[in-house]
């Protein structure tokens, strides 16, 4: 490959990420902004932060560990059930596969709001008005969550060959002993996208979390939507800022173990 | 790496289990929405009575109606607006206050707030904050006066003008500058409010529909005019000193929120204290200076002096609370065409 | 008679139980007779989750489609989707108000047009710009260019709401984007309040969602095709036509699916970006749920837009006739 034609595709790469991050930036400076609007800036300052890390605003403490806490459940259970729904659905005939399929992108032809609005009279169906908390939103979460690993490990089974977990029964090895030492090492790629798209979901859901949670459990989201209502102050993108700064070192620092482990 | 990871869930989850589960007996659940009192206020009244108060963020008045349907002992004190006070009433949901327990309620609301339309024998609700509805401007992007609904429909502020995104108030505007009641449910009279409406978003003059985002934008500069509550424009104010309110010589709309205890508070009691205590004339003023809309308490008022006084967005004059009207709430069956007769505003180009 | 006042009859619980019951004994009859795993059983408790949790919650979308605010069975809701004045012109009371209710109002069929032509343009435009984005990370002699995959991910985890408030920045009339256009030569170029922006939104969070999926199935293809292909003379662009595209169709299809779908009903952005000037079929939907609180409607409307956008994906599948990127 030529040096230009590598180098036109690093400048495109540069471009999209430009793209995915100004808006991003532009939070992080707002969340310096001295000024109450965020259309005016009116000088630095680090009392948002300040106010976060006292602890003062519980509210905003409370949203970030229900919101972290169901993400993190909500994407490791919808993982392994995804991933074992789709390593069956692979296994299927024509039309049970079909039908599976259809089942997995129902959810996602429903706007949110009408799964929000379904789960939320199933939960009251189930086990009355008061049960709505934290451990609907979660179940409603791991709901929305698992098609997503569904089509994203799917992809990489049709790439492996279709009969090497039975040729592994057939040398003898055990459904578990096959699923962790055959199938799961080929589609890794495909479970690791899986579970980033579904805490991707799942950290930023309004809409299923406000219908599922009732009023008492409130997630950074619902949090947000219930501030615009008056003034998101600076407080919110502090936070969003300190968020994503662990996050995304947590995830560089997982991502380094993993390929040095490679 | 495993260990790390499922020591952070375990942790996560202890967390989330411990703040679900921190309730106990003697306390009032307070539904209000997120930054409307002053969080000290709070802390005094815990001190004062041992009463623990659970705040809960609403989200609007809808949302209050929804979640009041579905457990409806699930708060003491709610603090729905005026249209929706007379919803819950007629439809039973709420509890008659004990006078005798809200004497600063008694003493010190004001005058023309004491018995609303939407309350007229003032059994159910206590006023909480109020304002009214008008046109934020900005001072270097006007010509001349701005004092008229009418002003919305000028043609050299054109792409230069933020309607308001909220049902009533939208097509109340309609309605008011064709000098109806903003509260008519004359078909006629909704159909050319609703022509009129469209009008003005075909010849261009409108930038926008929006409801929260419209603050910002004015501090911005982004449009000349926009309708907003008087709340929100004086933080729009207090950011932008080019920008100025005013209430339509045509008249226009005065919103009040109130405090209000549902049929089946499990805490009536609580309930009544804390109402009582938001009366307070110090505790109100904390509340005011906080959120910065008019407050329905005379006590504070006074003690709030001549700045208060002053201030024409917070405290209208007499001659534009005459002018004002309050909401009434629409029946069911127009409130239809109010919402499809809206819906043909927005879709239409 | 409240909205929440369904409360099941006895034979409904009695009938979800024997399901339950067939379900689990089916699976067990299944393991016995093979004398070991098949390895369709491993979507049995995904199945189950999903029978639990989708297919129940759907049917209370269509038993209150199917009903009225009093619980009667009518077609009514459905009828009024097409024809937005149907229920009230059939209960208005003289047939004058009958004339008026011909020409007032709106049809919900623009803002439906509008919001499939929106996700259809969002689609493409995410297709466009991530299957590059794809290729070339996946490109193994884009030395570490596969390590940027996740800082791809990392922006979607911030609030919703608090990016498209950032991204309004960008957009103002003020703001750097237009200034840059209007030093270009667009005297009147605005963004704010445009389908534009609209647009910009959605592709802007979406994207990952269609880079991931083309993404994973481009990073394990193997090198070897390539190396065959251009040993057999095809030039690059030659190979990745008749070689890579053909493979990775199951990616774009995964990926397809994943962005049109839920941009379908987009709303918040229709809000904040495109300043509510245009009816979505999203804010229609959300506003007949939460506004209205008419959950009959609501429910009609969506019921008629999945059904619509399963028709669509029918139609995509046939991009992809051996069901590789899953159909329906």
């Amino acid at each position: 490959m030529s040096k230009t034609s590598r180098f036109f595709k690093w400048i495109w790469l540069v471009i999209i990420l430009l793209f995915l991050y100004l808006p991003i930036l532009v939070m992080m400076v707002q969340s310096f902004n001295s000024g109450k609007s965020i259309s005016s800036w009116d000088g630095f300052t680090f009392h948002w932060y300040e106010e976060l890390f006292s602890g003062r605003n519980k509210d905003i403490v409370s949203a970030l560990q229900v919101t972290l806490s169901v993400a993190v459940i909500a994407t490791v259970v919808s993982t392994v059930l995804g991933t074992l729904g789709a390593i069956g659905i692979h296994g299927m005939k024509k039309r049970p596969q079909a039908m599976m399929m259809t089942l997995t992108n129902l959810p996602n032809t429903m706007p949110d709001i009408v799964t929000g609005v379904s789960l939320m009279l199933l939960f009251i169906f189930m086990a009355g008005g008061e049960s709505r908390g934290y451990v609907t939103m979660l179940l409603a979460h791991i709901t929305f969550d698992t098609p997503y690993v569904i089509l994203s490990v799917l992809p990489k089974l049709k790439q492996m060959n279709k009969h090497t977990y039975e040729a592994a029964l057939d040398l003898g090895a055990t459904p578990g002993y096959a699923l962790r030492h055959v199938i799961i090492p080929e589609c890794r790629q495909g479970i690791v996208t899986g579970a980033m798209l579904a805490f991707t979901l799942s950290i930023d859901d309004f809409t299923i979390s406000y219908f599922t949670a009732g009023s008492k459990v409130q997630n950074l989201s619902m949090l947000i939507y219930s501030a615009a209502r008056r003034h998101v102050d600076g407080t919110f993108y502090a936070v969003s800022t300190a968020m994503f700064l662990v996050l995304l070192i947590l995830l560089l620092v997982v991502n380094r173990n993993t390929a040095e482990a490679d | 790496m495993k260990k790390l990871v499922s020591l952070i869930l375990c942790l996560l989850v202890l967390t989330a289990c411990v703040s679900a589960f921190a309730a106990d007996d003697n306390v009032v659940y307070v539904c209000n929405y997120f930054d409307y009192i002053d969080e000290s206020v709070l802390e005094l009244f815990e001190q004062e009575t041992g009463i623990h108060v659970e705040y809960i963020n609403l989200m609007d008045n809808e949302a209050l109606l929804q979640e009041m349907e579905i457990s409806p002992a699930a708060f003491d004190v709610i603090v729905p607006s005026d249209y929706m006070v007379e919803r819950l009433i007629a439809r039973d949901m709420v509890a008659e206050l004990d006078w005798e327990k809200l004497p600063n309620a008694a003493q010190y609301t004001l005058d023309y707030l004491k018995n609303p339309a939407y309350d007229p024998e003032g059994k159910f609700s206590v006023p909480y904050m109020w304002g009214t509805l008008g046109i934020l401007y900005n001072t270097k992007m006007v010509e001349g006066t701005v004092d008229s609904w009418a002003d919305l429909w000028d043609e050299k502020y054109a792409n230069n003008v933020i309607m308001m995104d909220s049902l009533r108030d939208a097509m109340g505007i309609g309605l008011k500058v064709l000098g109806y009641s903003m509260s008519s449910t004359n078909e006629e009279e909704l159909f050319a409010a609703t022509d009129k409406l469209v009008e003005q978003k075909q010849k261009g003059i409108v930038r926008a529909y929006q409801l929260d985002e419209t603050k910002d934008r004015m501090v911005g500069g982004e449009a000349a005019l926009a309708v907003v509550y008087s709340g929100d424009a004086w933080f729009a104010i207090d950011e932008n000193p080019d920008l100025a309110y005013v209430v339509p010589k045509e008249g226009s709309n005065i919103w009040v929120d109130n405090m209000m205890v549902p049929k089946q508070a499990p805490h009536y009691d609580n309930a009544l204290a804390f109402i009582d205590f938001m009366c307070r004339p110090e505790i109100a003023r904390m509340n005011c200076e906080k959120i910065g809309y008019s407050s329905p308490n005379s006590g504070a008022i006074a003690g709030m002096g001549e700045e208060y006084a002053a201030n024409r967005v917070q405290n209208p004059d007499d001659e534009t609370v005459a002018r004002c009207e309050i909401y009434h709430d629409i029946p069911a069956e127009v409130l239809k065409d109010y919402n499809d007769l809206y819906n043909e505003v927005l879709n239409a180009h | 008679m409240s909205r929440f006042d369904v409360s099941l009859p006895w034979w409904a619980w009695v009938l979800m139980g024997l399901g339950l019951a067939a379900f689990v004994a089916m699976v067990a009859v299944s393991i016995l007779r093979n004398r070991g795993m098949k390895r369709s059983l491993f979507a049995s408790p995904y199945a189950l989750w999903m029978i639990l949790f989708t297919i129940v919650p759907l049917v209370i979308i269509v038993y209150y489609a199917l009903t009225d605010s009093s619980g009667n069975f009518t077609w009514d809701n459905l009828r009024n989707f097409w024809d937005s004045n149907y229920i009230r012109r059939m209960s208005a009371t003289s047939d004058a108000a009958r004339a008026r209710y011909a020409v007032r109002g709106m049809s919900n069929m623009d803002p439906l047009i509008y919001s499939l032509w929106m996700a259809f343009l969002c689609t493409v435009i995410c297709l466009v710009l991530a299957y590059p984005t794809a290729l070339f990370m996946a490109d193994r002699k884009m030395k570490r260019a596969s390590s940027l995959v996740i800082l791809f991910v990392v922006p979607m985890w911030m609030n919703i709401t608090l990016r498209t408030y950032a991204m309004r920045i960008l957009l103002v009339d003020d703001g750097p984007l237009i200034t840059f256009l209007r030093l270009v030569g667009f005297k009147d170029a605005q963004l704010m309040d445009t389908p534009a922006a609209v647009l910009i939104g959605m592709v802007y969070n979406f994207l990952p969602f269609m880079i991931f999926p083309i993404y994973t199935v481009l990073s394990k293809m193997d090198p070897a095709l390539q190396e065959a292909a251009s040993d057999l003379g095809a030039n690059p662009g030659r190979s990745l036509i008749k070689v890579t595209m053909p493979l990775s169709i199951p990616g774009v299809v995964s990926g397809i699916t994943m962005v049109f779908m839920p941009a379908v009903t987009t709303f918040t952005l229709n809000v904040m970006l495109g300043g509510s000037k245009r009816l979505m079929l999203g804010n229609l939907i959300e506003q007949t749920f939460t506004k209205q609180s008419n959950w009959n409607m609501g429910s009609a409307m969506s019921l008629v837009m999945m059904v619509l956008i399963l028709i669509s994906l029918t139609i995509l599948r046939k991009a992809d006739p051996n069901n590789e990127g899953g159909g329906l």
